[in-house]
């Protein structure tokens, strides 16, 4: 199977990427005045367990209905659907967003990018949501997953009502990432 | 069911890259899950030109004077892998100064900085999958991942398509660099021939007389499907 054009490979962001690609209003999927925001977050973290202050997160999801703002969506909406931030100092990256509602019979979900210097690529991963227990054991795509390792694509719920949601790129506890 | 083929073997470098010291903390040690493409992956930001500030695609003109460094035009088009063009999607980039330092607190190789030049730009493609920068010519730099490193000249390109499987981040890079052999970073695509399509070429007939010269550089995001098509004109 040969693709007709020859695809552009990928190359790393390097450490520089807050030169291109934040947005002032990037993590902000929603306006903070939106009732029944959450704000989903947590630390990047390498192999060492140090964080990863020079990494950027990029999310994309569905509205609380299961649309999206793409015409290939049935129920297209104008909801942005997509969050990016950049990890700070701490490797802390935050969105503040709506909890999507489920798509094509998944559970609630948010798909995730990570770039960072010494990605040569970006690694995928998805979040999912801790009170949605019974949507989550029917999901397909944790389903796919070892059982033993499904723990690290569920979000964390903090006293707030906010969500935590920390990603370990190797070893320990190391996020199941996905090929798209 | 994907509804994107997988990109083919050896276009993309391996997250474990050795002789890139930064893999080592940060590739992953797992083998990844495939995830099958669904609603969430086959749709994806379509981020409009609200996004692009009046300068944001000439980057010589951002600041008071203009930069230091020799102007150029990077154009090129957006297209898929079945030849299609990606018509009004955002194109972002990045990059350093004709010093080849970068405008970032946490870059300080000791080459000057540029008052103005800041180094980042935004367009849209057309309707015919064509984006067009103004800059200037980055240095290469020193960056002590080996002896004596030195990353080739390159331009830092982020890009949308139209779906989460087609996002991308690259670089492009200038014909005939001699840096091109010790570079890790451009050496980590497996493929010969695939490394090669991250080097832009001169164009003459985009250079502006007495003004700027030009480099062309066209970037292949996914496919949709397979599908039979007539010969790509090379215009
Ligand atoms: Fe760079």
């Amino acid at each position: 199977m040969t693709d007709r054009l020859g695809l552009t490979p990928s190359q790393t962001v390097g450490p520089f990427l807050s030169l291109g690609l934040p947005w002032p209003d990037g993590a902000d999927v929603v306006g903070d005045d939106t009732p029944d925001a959450v704000r989903i977050g947590g630390i990047v973290f390498d192999g060492a367990g140090e964080p990863v202050f020079d990494a950027v997160v990029e999310t994309w999801q569905a509205d609380p209905s299961g649309g999206f703002d793409h015409p290939d969506s049935s129920t297209r909406t104008s909801f942005r659907g997509f969050g990016r931030c950049p990890t700070d100092g701490d490797g802390h990256w935050e969105i503040r967003t709506l909890k999507p509602g489920p798509v094509d019979g998944q559970a609630p979900h948010v798909d995730v990018s990570v770039f960072a210097r010494g990605l040569l690529d970006r690694v995928v991963t998805r979040v999912y949501f801790p009170d949605e227990a019974d949507a989550n054991a029917a999901d397909p795509v944790l389903a796919s997953v070892p059982a033993d390792r499904r723990a690290t694509l569920v979000a964390v719920a903090t006293g707030r009502g906010d969500l935590r949601f920390d990603i370990r790129l190797q070893g320990d506890g190391e996020t199941v990432f996905f090929t798209v | 069911m994907t509804r994107f083929p997988p990109p083919p073997e050896g276009t993309h470098p391996p997250l474990d890259f050795a002789g890139y010291r930064s893999t080592t903390l940060r590739a992953p040690s797992q083998p990844p899950v495939v995830l099958p493409h669904r609603l969430t992956e086959v749709t994806g930001p379509l981020l409009g030109a609200d996004r692009i500030g009046p300068t944001d695609h000439d980057l010589t003109s951002q600041h008071a004077g203009e930069p230091i460094g020799q102007r150029i035009i990077v154009s090129g088009r957006v297209l898929d892998s079945d030849g299609r063009p990606v018509p009004d999607t955002l194109v972002e980039i990045w990059q350093a100064n004709a010093a080849g330092r970068y405008a970032h607190a946490r870059d300080n190789w000791p080459a000057p900085l540029d008052p103005n030049f800041t180094g980042g730009g935004r367009v849209m493609t057309d309707s015919t999958g064509t984006y067009s920068f103004t800059t200037i010519r980055p240095g290469a730099y020193p960056w002590g991942n080996h002896h004596n490193a030195w990353r080739p000249a390159h331009i830092h390109f982020s890009l949308f398509g139209t779906s989460f499987t087609q996002r991308l981040v690259t670089q492009m890079y200038f014909p005939d660099d001699p840096l091109f052999g010790q570079d890790p970073i451009f050496n980590s695509v497996p493929d010969a021939a695939a490394r090669q399509r991250m080097v832009s070429r001169f164009d003459l007939d985009a250079t502006r007389a007495e003004w700027a010269l030009a480099f062309r550089w066209d970037i292949v995001l996914r496919g949709r499907e397979q599908t039979p098509f007539e010969e790509p004109h090379d215009d």
